[in-house]
């Protein structure tokens, strides 16, 4: 069965451990600036949201990549970036709608979440349980997957308070 | 059902994958009019600046890649398509017969009517063939002159310069790449390449290249003229469709299709640059010739020829990004704005740092930005999925920085 991140930013303190490891476990530094997950902040509401990559099934990255550089882990059903054949052309980072492939200056080529193989790290870093790595089909990551393949579903959706 | 394609860019190919993915026993034949295995355009300026070798530029990388998902490769033009009878007739006379036909055979680089434009050292940096002609003569210490600093001109630049010449750039336009950036925008662009010691001239035009010597001289309209060993002529491009002249098919700039990326014969549809597709700002039918364009037509379209027009295209965001020696640019939809629209823009010249939000109302509608890459794919779910701002409209007027902010703020709401 294929597993999906989950996060309920109702959890999140915004204690950004998640960032330090992925950080970590990517880059090998402690340093939020490169982390693949990100905590947002909403100052007014006091509110903390957690984001990364949601796996989309037909993904926007991987289908604009020139050079076939992304790549679906048939285990885990991740996307991931092949380091060696990107080019650093950075269309990937436009294309996906949710802003969560970016491109990284000191490598010149983009980075991604790639649910660290199969045992992500940012979860077992959440001492809240903010983000949970479950079956995929239960979880609401669904929703967000379809809104990602309907390439032609203008949802319609309105801003409220976070 | 035999799906017959014609055009192995990237439109093409995903369009293959698209429909096997769907029918795993169809019979899908891939028409290719280039000897090499299907490679990507875009891949050509970092085949230019020697990051990849030419294999690099390939859209897939196992060899047995197409005969292992079944589909078959023709290497042999088109030249003509008989939709009475359901054929089409092949470079070598061979005539081949389709259910259904996708041409997404993209567009080519044209040259401006001009004396010498057809000298020797005088190439389009369009295909792989003009990639090795140019990586033969742009060596360390030559001297360039690149014509046309559009979107595929400063691509090109950066690649240029990586290669040690001394490049000169001239441009018709007021401003660099004129159809992507805004007076500030394209101004801070070209004190940033000259900075980095590339000429840059614009408003300014080439009236004739001679060849003397080993060299060519390249005469301007408002200037001296200059001397150079290579002119690389990136001033335009044109879909191809002059081989569908008297197929019935109907055509304008690009093939002229519908909301199915079908065109006006039930079992043709067209994709990519050369497809004359639906621009999701303006609604208005265009060629936009960009690569994100290039793989959502091939996609569904393919979707619509497996399952009869299930799939509507609602239009594509016109969006580039542009890396020039650095220097990352952005422009997305409606960039300039709309008539009665709203703007909101920060920019700090010293750090070459610029983002321009342009609204219509309640919606994000267009961006362009300088020196900003983080989320930023997050300015084509606002646009493309037309996110009402609410509250988050005064924020990003305010703090034109807080897109990531607006965007999750209101799928949030929406889940
Ligand atoms: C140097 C360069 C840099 C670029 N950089 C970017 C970028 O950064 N971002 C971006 O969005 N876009 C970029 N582009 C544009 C992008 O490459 C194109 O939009 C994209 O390739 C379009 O894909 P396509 O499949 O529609 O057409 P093409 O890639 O043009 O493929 C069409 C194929 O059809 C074949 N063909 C043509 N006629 C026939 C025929 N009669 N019979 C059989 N086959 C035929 C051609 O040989 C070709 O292989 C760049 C282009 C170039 C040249
Ligand atoms: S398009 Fe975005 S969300 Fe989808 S797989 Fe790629 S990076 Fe992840
Ligand atoms: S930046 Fe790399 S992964 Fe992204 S589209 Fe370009 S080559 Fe592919």
């Amino acid at each position: 069965m294929e597993k999906a991140l989950v996060i309920n930013p109702d959890k999140c303190t915004g204690c950004l451990q998640c960032e330090l490891a992925c950080s970590y476990e990517n880059e090998g530094v402690f340093n939020p600036s490169k982390s693949r997950i990100k905590v947002f902040t909403f100052h007014q509401e006091g509110r903390f949201v957690p984001y990364t990559c949601t796996q989309c099934s037909d993904a926007w990255c991987q289908q604009a990549c020139p050079v076939d550089a992304i790549t679906l882990n048939l285990l885990t059903g991740a996307k991931e970036v092949n380091e060696n054949t990107c080019v650093g052309c950075k269309v990937c980072t436009i294309s996906c709608p949710f802003g969560t492939i970016n491109y990284n200056q000191n490598t010149g080529k983009v980075i991604k979440c790639d649910l660290c193989g199969g045992d992500p790290k940012c979860v077992s870093a959440c001492p809240t349980q903010a983000i949970t790595y479950i079956d995929a089909n239960q979880t609401g990551m669904e929703k967000m997957r379809q809104w990602a393949t309907e390439t032609d579903n203008s949802p319609s959706n309105s801003a409220a308070n976070v | 059902m035999h799906y017959m394609i014609v055009g192995a860019g990237p439109s093409g190919v995903i369009a293959c994958e698209t429909i096997r993915k769907m029918d795993k026993n169809a019979k899908i034949s891939l028409i290719s009019g280039q000897c090499e295995p299907p490679y990507s355009r875009m891949a050509i300026p970092y085949f230019l600046e020697e990051k990849i070798a030419e294999k690099g530029t390939y859209l897939r990388h196992d060899e047995n890649y197409f005969s292992d998902q079944n589909i078959g490769i023709v290497s042999q033009a088109v030249t003509q398509v008989d939709s009475s009878n359901d054929n089409v007739i092949l470079a070598n006379g061979e005539v081949l017969s389709y259910d259904k036909l996708l041409l997404a055979t993209g567009a080519t680089a044209i040259s401006p009517p001009i004396a010498g434009i057809d000298l020797n050292n005088v190439h389009n940096c369009w295909t792989l063939e003009d990639a090795r002609n140019i990586a033969a003569k742009a060596v360390p210490g030559s001297s360039v002159v690149l014509m046309g600093a559009g979107f595929i001109g400063c691509i090109i630049l950066q690649s240029l310069l990586k290669r040690g010449v001394k490049l000169t750039v001239v441009e018709m336009g007021v401003r660099m790449v004129p159809r992507m950036m805004d007076d500030v925008a394209g101004a801070l662009l070209k004190s940033w390449c000259e900075s980095k010691g590339v000429t840059i001239m614009t408003s300014q035009q080439v009236t004739s290249i001679n060849a003397v010597n080993e060299g060519l001289i390249v005469d301007l309209k408002d200037a001296n003229s200059l001397n150079a060993d290579l002119v690389i002529c990136a001033t335009g491009v044109k879909s191809n469709i002059d081989f569908l002249e008297n197929s019935g098919i109907n055509i304008d700039q690009g093939i002229v299709v519908n909301e199915f990326l079908q065109t006006n014969i039930n079992n043709i549809y067209a994709s990519g640059d050369v497809a004359q597709g639906l621009d999701f700002s303006d609604q208005s039918q265009h060629v936009q010739a960009i690569q994100p364009t290039a793989v959502e037509h091939g996609r569904i379209a393919a979707i619509n020829m497996v399952n009869n027009n299930c799939c509507i295209h609602r239009g594509s965001v016109n969006m580039n990004i542009l890396d020039t020696m650095g220097l990352i640019s952005t422009s997305f939809g409606q960039w300039m704005g709309v008539p009665d629209g709203e703007q909101s823009i920060l920019l700090d010249k010293d750090n070459y740092l610029y983002i321009n939000l342009q609204f219509d109302g309640d919606y994000l509608v267009g961006v362009s930005s300088l020196g900003h890459t983080q989320n930023i794919g997050v300015v084509r779910g606002l646009i493309r999925g037309k996110v009402k701002l609410g509250v988050w409209k005064k924020r990003l007027m305010n703090n034109p920085n807080r897109l990531m902010e607006a965007y999750l703020a209101s799928s949030l709401s929406q889940a």
